[in-house]
């Protein structure tokens, strides 16, 4: 395979080191490891992802600016915390807060361009992701931020088969498998779920039996931006925060949505957990070309299967 | 097939203009353009507006070309500034690394453009709309991560410094600022009249016939993918002749000229001066960079006044700019006939 960057001065920055990745295998504790922190970025991943493609599958608009609202989760997080100091408020404080946000976004302006074509639509949000990337500097500043590890995680980290896992990295995984579950079951067994698979189906007839879909817009629209506020305020602690940080978690779950298919919520997971790999074995074996890798992934599934792994109406 | 094509795009062309122009129209207004852009510096002696008129170039071919896609073709390309970055960018580094003449470098960056174009549009436009607008969008950030990643060639972050040598070429000295305004305001023309041409030939109305019905248009045995696909490298190449203006006019390249923004602000472009006429994205560059130049010299929210006045445009005029005047000519042409008759 022909890397970019082998051919400058590869003694400095050797974009492929293979060595390492095989050497990797060889050993468990660096699998476990590798796989965990693989894990972790797939799961915060999916909290975008599903939001972007529950948004998508119901109210048939792709919210460009879905990564600021996972950019607010974290503020919100953040300043949540230095406040109350306890970091299940801090994550209330980001789901709820983000979902309120969406909430107003979606009834006073994404409200206005339903069915409006996707030039608008696009034009819409990419104003938003302006507009919500300078006030996250006018309120935060514009310099990297960090909130650092709550204290009750700041404990000695377990070991499994020789590798590293923090504590922290369990919670995420399973909140984030929680959610997962949760909106799994959600929809394909509670009457709300029901009502919202008709929306996706047939909004008309919906209303015309008596249901107010601009409320099933809207929570649908409010709980997808919650989740991203929720991946945000979950990645709080592990990443530092900068205005426009949303901006390349929006590509990936793009990317993500891609690879298992627009609506669906298995495709997010699996597509999410599948780039999470892909990114962290990937930074052992081409340190230069992790991004490159996901592309190409992408790249590969689209032109083996057009609609996504579990996609069904694309191209 | 090729009777249907003409015959459609005479029924066309007699609905858009009252009077069939005579071939030499377009030539004959590139022309007076020419002249006066050339003569514009002789006339005000401000320094900053030949700058301005440069960046208009840059950015107006680019946008222009953008809609070749967006308005002609209604394919919503969200990557396009990756090949104004690639121009960019190649012919920066053609100049510096390879020992060419300028001409020999501008062909080259226009062939390794078309060959991107090729490879990427060959992924992308088989895709619906907005899987479209975001596959492109994906491949411009795998670019920019190229350009950020591949240091020891492209300087990274810092972007190509040192400055471009520009050997002397045909008695043209770009090192003059006269001679490369000159230059600049030649592509621009140039690049415009030709993708007049594309736009008004048999090829551009098959263009809006997929645009407006791509199932008819399949039917009627256009090869639908095959015609996406030859827009998709035209407008690239197009796009990158932007890009190599505005890397001679810095004197480098930056990794923000194939950051996503770039494409954003192209789609905006069009957007504010309107698809639905040839000029609307030129129109729509000179306002852009008016209020650009306004805002930034006014506040640091740059992105806070953008945001808003995009917001003004999409969801309260609806319409670009030289739509307005093209329904204002249409109902003063028509109230004029009612009274003759």
């Amino acid at each position: 395979m022909q890397l970019p960057a082998s051919v400058g001065d590869s003694e400095r920055t050797n974009p492929l080191d293979l060595d390492a990745l095989i050497g990797c295998f060889a050993s468990s504790a660096c699998v476990v490891t590798q796989t965990t922190s693989g894990l972790i970025i797939g799961m915060l991943l999916f909290l975008v992802a599903v939001g972007l493609t529950l948004i998508f599958g119901v109210l048939k608009i792709v919210n460009f600016s879905h990564g600021a609202f996972y950019m607010f989760g974290a503020y919100f997080a953040l300043t949540g915390y230095q406040l109350t100091g306890s970091f299940t408020l801090a994550m209330l404080c980001g789901a709820v807060g983000t979902a309120v946000i969406g909430l107003i976004f979606e009834r006073v302006f994404i409200s206005r361009v339903y069915g409006r074509d996707v030039l608008m639509q696009l034009l819409v949000c990419y104003a938003f992701v302006l507009i919500f990337d300078d006030t996250v500097k006018l309120i935060w500043g514009p310099e990297f931020k960090s909130m650092g590890m709550p204290d009750a995680f700041r404990v000695p980290p377990w070991f499994i088969a020789g590798g590293i896992v923090p504590p922290f990295y369990v919670l995420l995984i399973a909140v984030a498998l929680a959610v997962a579950a949760l909106l799994g079951i959600g929809l394909a067994r509670s009457r709300l779920g029901k009502v919202i698979r008709a929306a996706a189906q047939n909004p008309d007839m919906v209303s015309s039996l008596g249901i107010n879909t601009a409320v099933i817009y809207g929570s649908v629209f409010a709980l997808g931006c919650g989740l991203a506020g929720l991946a945000g305020a979950l990645a709080a602690p592990v990443r530092s925060m900068t205005p426009g940080m949303g901006f390349s978690v929006l590509i990936e779950s793009f990317i993500v949505t891609v690879i298992g298919g627009m609506g669906s919520i298995l495709g997010a997971l699996i597509g999410a957990l599948l780039i999470g790999l892909i990114r962290s074995f990937g930074s052992l074996g081409f340190p230069l070309f992790t991004d490159g890798l996901m592309y190409l992934f992408m790249v590969i599934i689209l032109v083996a299967r057009p609609t996504g792994l579990f996609g069904k109406d694309v191209a | 097939m090729s009777e249907v094509r003409a015959e459609t795009s005479v029924v066309t062309r007699s609905t858009d203009s009252a009077r069939p122009r005579p071939w030499y129209f377009d030539i004959l207004i590139s022309i007076v353009a020419f002249a006066i852009l050339v003569t514009l510096p002789m006339l005000f002696t401000s320094k900053a507006l030949p700058d301005f008129v440069i960046r208009c170039a840059a950015f107006g071919l680019f946008a222009t070309s953008l809609n070749l896609l967006v308005g002609y073709t209604g394919m919503i390309s969200f990557g396009h500034g990756m090949f104004f970055g690639l121009g960019a960018y190649g012919f920066g580094l053609l100049m510096q690394r390879a020992d060419v003449s300028i001409p020999t470098a501008i062909v080259c960056t226009l062939l390794i453009s078309a060959v991107a174009a090729v490879v990427i549009g060959a992924i992308c436009v088989r895709l619906k709309e907005i899987y479209f607008a975001f596959v492109t969008l994906a491949f411009q950030m795998l670019i920019h991560s190229v350009i950020l990643s591949w240091q020891p060639l492209t300087g990274g972050d810092q972007g190509l410094r040192g400055g471009i040598k520009r050997p002397v070429f045909w008695g043209i000295d770009l090192s003059n600022h006269t001679h490369l305004y000159i230059f600049s305001c030649a592509l621009l023309v140039i690049g415009l009249l030709l993708m007049r041409q594309i736009a008004q030939s048999p090829f551009g109305y098959t263009l809006r016939m997929i645009r407006d019905n791509p199932v008819r248009a399949s039917f009627i045995g256009i090869n639908v993918w095959r015609a996406k696909l030859t827009v998709f490298v035209l407008a690239a190449i197009f796009a990158s002749v932007g890009g190599i203006i505005m890397s001679l006019f810095v004197s480098g390249a930056y990794p923000e000229f194939a950051y996503w923004t770039i494409s954003g602000e192209g789609i905006f472009i069009n957007m504010l001066g309107g698809v639905t006429t040839f000029l609307g994205p030129m129109v729509g560059t000179v306002l852009l960079l008016i209020l650009n130049d306004t805002a930034t010299r006014l506040t640091e929210h740059y992105g806070l006044v953008l945001g808003v006045v995009i917001l003004f445009f999409a969801l309260g005029l609806r319409k670009g700019l030289m739509d307005f005047v093209v329904d204002w000519l249409q109902s003063r042409r028509e109230s004029s006939k009612g009274r003759h008759s």
